[in-house]
């Protein structure tokens, strides 16, 4: 029975006019901000946890320039950070272990097919097993690097999929990286974030030798020993850095931070941004749910003969009151899957400009699944929400009088 | 002479009284009227005399002002709302002068609704709508909307339509006046023919040709029976 209602409530919304779309541009607009707004705001989080590859309260990251968050690796006016620093870093009392990370973005070739992709290093030695430990690499087919392992890479799990190059990466085969040859030695388990699922792992010497020049690193990843200690730590490797760098306190040009507090950082800034959109959202719903109950009651009133045929065949006026309650909830579905869409197209807008505009890979936005689901829920209720009324009016006319009417 | 038992239909003394702004319209003043199960009723009288408002009252439509309706013995005439369109649903099929058929929906659809209305499972009712759809002779026009069939196609479909839940009576209120006289000719056949199968037949009309294929005329004037002929 409900079924059925739907299905006649579909009809009803097949024969609308163009007017009654238009009027649900609020909620089109409304919940493309949103969803726009929130798909940028996970895709900033998941590059923050993705470019250290790692969470966790005893890291620390420590980067050039003042951006606080997925900032641009080697842009022009940033004073880099030097590669002779890990060492010093991992003299500091309470230091477990400091470590150069190089992240290298470039074209990937396999199958004769290019994409633009980012490799990056796994040190060599003693730190290999504490790297792999931290980032917790484990490889779902062939085996991790070894130091002896010249031109051979440890590929994301992306490779494995067919439509990334045309065909599947193979334990074997041979890619390009910036036009130089590697072998294919080891395939990472999913991870569900691109930094680790699309990335080229290649030995740091590799890396530095082949795709560096100067000798700045991107960031360096720092393990402390203990928790507790931790910003005992930061202050001494902060002193040590200003005096490295020559800069006064307070006129850092690095930070050094734990990935917890990278988030922070974004989710304070973002908050502003949110305030703002959120408003601009929730005015446009309401616009837009007005707009409904205002077509709604067109509607009604041009269907009214049509009810008055419906309750003389038996519709009670409950069946009538779901059938325009669902037609308004579907009517704001749809403009909140149109929304949706422009949403999805708009945040990967937008940090498409943001790679274009800072030079790196990491800013990615990221509607989810339950993201979009919300959202398609959320616009229906505003739907039903805006057709009560009138779909209320409509089950309450008296079934002679509708007959009679136009 | 007349067995309370075979009453189908009762009107005792129905009053419907219409307020139109500061003025009252008497659409019936005591009307009184009985069918029996199985006949086939025609109404006749001058427009305005209350036909329409009689029928619908007798179809669970509308309810009289004062005076009481009983359909199979039950008293209708204060019933709420939600009872009398389950009324309508079960007991009643509706014929209209303008057919009304709704127009976004196929010939089969709108067959098929008044069974949807009472929770009729889907492979039931398309094999329902089917039948009743070859009954009138449409099986090739049941995928077309109502804009694409002809007035008298549109009759027979609003015919298939009054029949989909079994009803007890068939009210048809001025079934041919929209159609010409040989269209006109063919929807009586058809109720002519439901008659024979033992549907009781209530039908307004102004054509006395139509009229005369009913077993009894009800003459209608201000709201009242005035005279009563045999028809056939
Ligand atoms: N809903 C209504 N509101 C006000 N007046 C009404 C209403 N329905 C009917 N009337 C009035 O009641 C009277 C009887 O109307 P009714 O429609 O029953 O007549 P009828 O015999 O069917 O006429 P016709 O042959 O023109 O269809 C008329 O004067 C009409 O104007
Ligand atoms: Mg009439």
């Amino acid at each position: 029975m409900l079924v059925d209602n739907f299905i006649i409530a579909l009809k009803g919304l097949r024969h609308r006019k163009l007017r009654s779309w238009l009027t649900m541009i609020g909620i089109f607009i409304g919940i493309a901000a949103v969803v726009a707004l929130m798909g940028l705001g996970e895709g900033l989080r998941g590059a923050i946890i993705g470019q250290f590859g790692f969470l966790g309260p005893d890291v620390l990251a420590i980067r050039a320039s003042g951006i606080n968050f997925a900032g641009p690796p080697g842009q022009a006016v940033v004073k880099g950070l030097t590669e002779d620093l890990a060492e010093k870093i991992q003299r500091i009392t309470g230091v477990e272990v400091a470590i150069n990370r190089y992240i290298e973005t470039g074209t990937i070739e396999f199958n004769d097919q290019q994409d633009i992709g980012i490799a990056w290093n796994v040190p060599e030695g003693k730190n290999r097993k504490i790297f792999e430990d931290m980032l917790n690499l484990r490889t779902q087919k062939g085996r991790l690097l070894k130091d002896s392992d010249n031109f051979k890479v440890v590929v994301g799990n992306d490779f494995t999929k067919d439509d990334k190059f045309g065909k599947a990466v193979q334990i074997g085969n041979r890619i390009l990286f910036d036009d130089k040859e590697f072998e294919v030695i080891g395939i990472l388990e999913k991870r569900g974030s691109f930094i680790f699922d699309s990335v080229i792992v290649m030995n740091e010497d590799v890396l530095v030798d082949n795709f560096r020049d100067g000798d700045s690193v991107n960031a360096i990843a720092v393990r402390v020993k203990e928790l507790k200690i931790i910003d005992n730590v930061i202050r001494d490797i902060e002193k040590l850095l200003r005096k490295e760098r020559d800069v006064k306190e307070g006129e850092e040009d690095f930070t050094v931070q734990s990935p917890e507090n990278a988030l922070q950082t974004l989710d304070s800034t973002l908050f502003g941004v949110q305030i703002f959109i959120s408003i601009i959202a929730f005015i446009s719903i309401i616009v837009g749910g007005i707009g409904i109950t205002n077509t709604m009651y067109t509607a009604v009133l041009e269907r009214t003969k049509e009810i008055g045929i419906m309750k003389s065949i038996g519709a009670t006026n409950s069946t009538i009151f779901s059938l325009f309650f669902i037609e308004s909830g579907m009517l704001g579905m749809v403009g909140g899957i149109v929304g949706i869409t422009a949403g999805f197209i708009l945040s990967h807008g937008f940090a498409f400009m943001g790679r274009l505009a800072l030079g790196t890979e990491l800013i990615r936005a990221d509607v989810g699944i339950g993201l979009v689901l919300g959202a398609l829920l959320f616009s229906f209720l505003v739907g039903l929400i805006a057709g009560t009324v009138p779909a209320y009016q409509a089950s309450r006319k008296n079934p002679v009088d509708a007959l009679r009417y136009g | 002479m007349f067995k309370m038992k075979d009453t189908i239909i009762k009107l005792d003394n129905v009053w419907k009284t219409y307020q139109m702004g500061k003025v009252k319209v008497n659409a019936l003043r005591g009307l009184n009227l009985e069918i029996r199960k199985g006949e086939f009723v025609a109404i006749m009288g001058p427009s305005g005399s209350g036909k329409s408002t009689a029928v619908n009252m007798v179809g669970a439509l509308d309810i009289p002002s004062k005076g009481k309706i009983y359909l199979e013995k039950h008293d209708i005439s204060k019933l709420p709302e939600s009872d009398l369109a389950q009324i309508r649903g079960k007991k009643i099929g509706f014929i209209f002068q303008q057919f009304n058929l709704i127009n976004t929906l196929t010939a089969l659809e709108n067959v098929t609704l008044p069974m949807i209305f009472q929770g009729i499972e889907r492979d039931e009712r398309l094999e329902t709508g089917k039948n009743l759809l070859r009954m009138v002779g449409l099986q090739e026009r049941i995928d077309h909307k109502p804009t694409e069939l002809s007035g008298g196609e549109q009759q027979r479909v609003a015919i298939a339509r009054s029949l989909a839940n079994d009803p007890e009576v068939v009210l048809a209120d001025e079934p041919t006046g929209n159609l010409d006289s040989k269209t006109g000719q063919m929807v009586i056949k058809f109720l002519e023919d439901l008659n024979k199968k033992g549907k009781t037949i209530i039908m307004v009309t102004h054509d006395t040709n139509v009229a005369k294929h009913a077993n009894r005329i009800e003459f209608l004037k201000d709201g009242k029976i005035i005279k009563r002929m045999k028809g056939g």
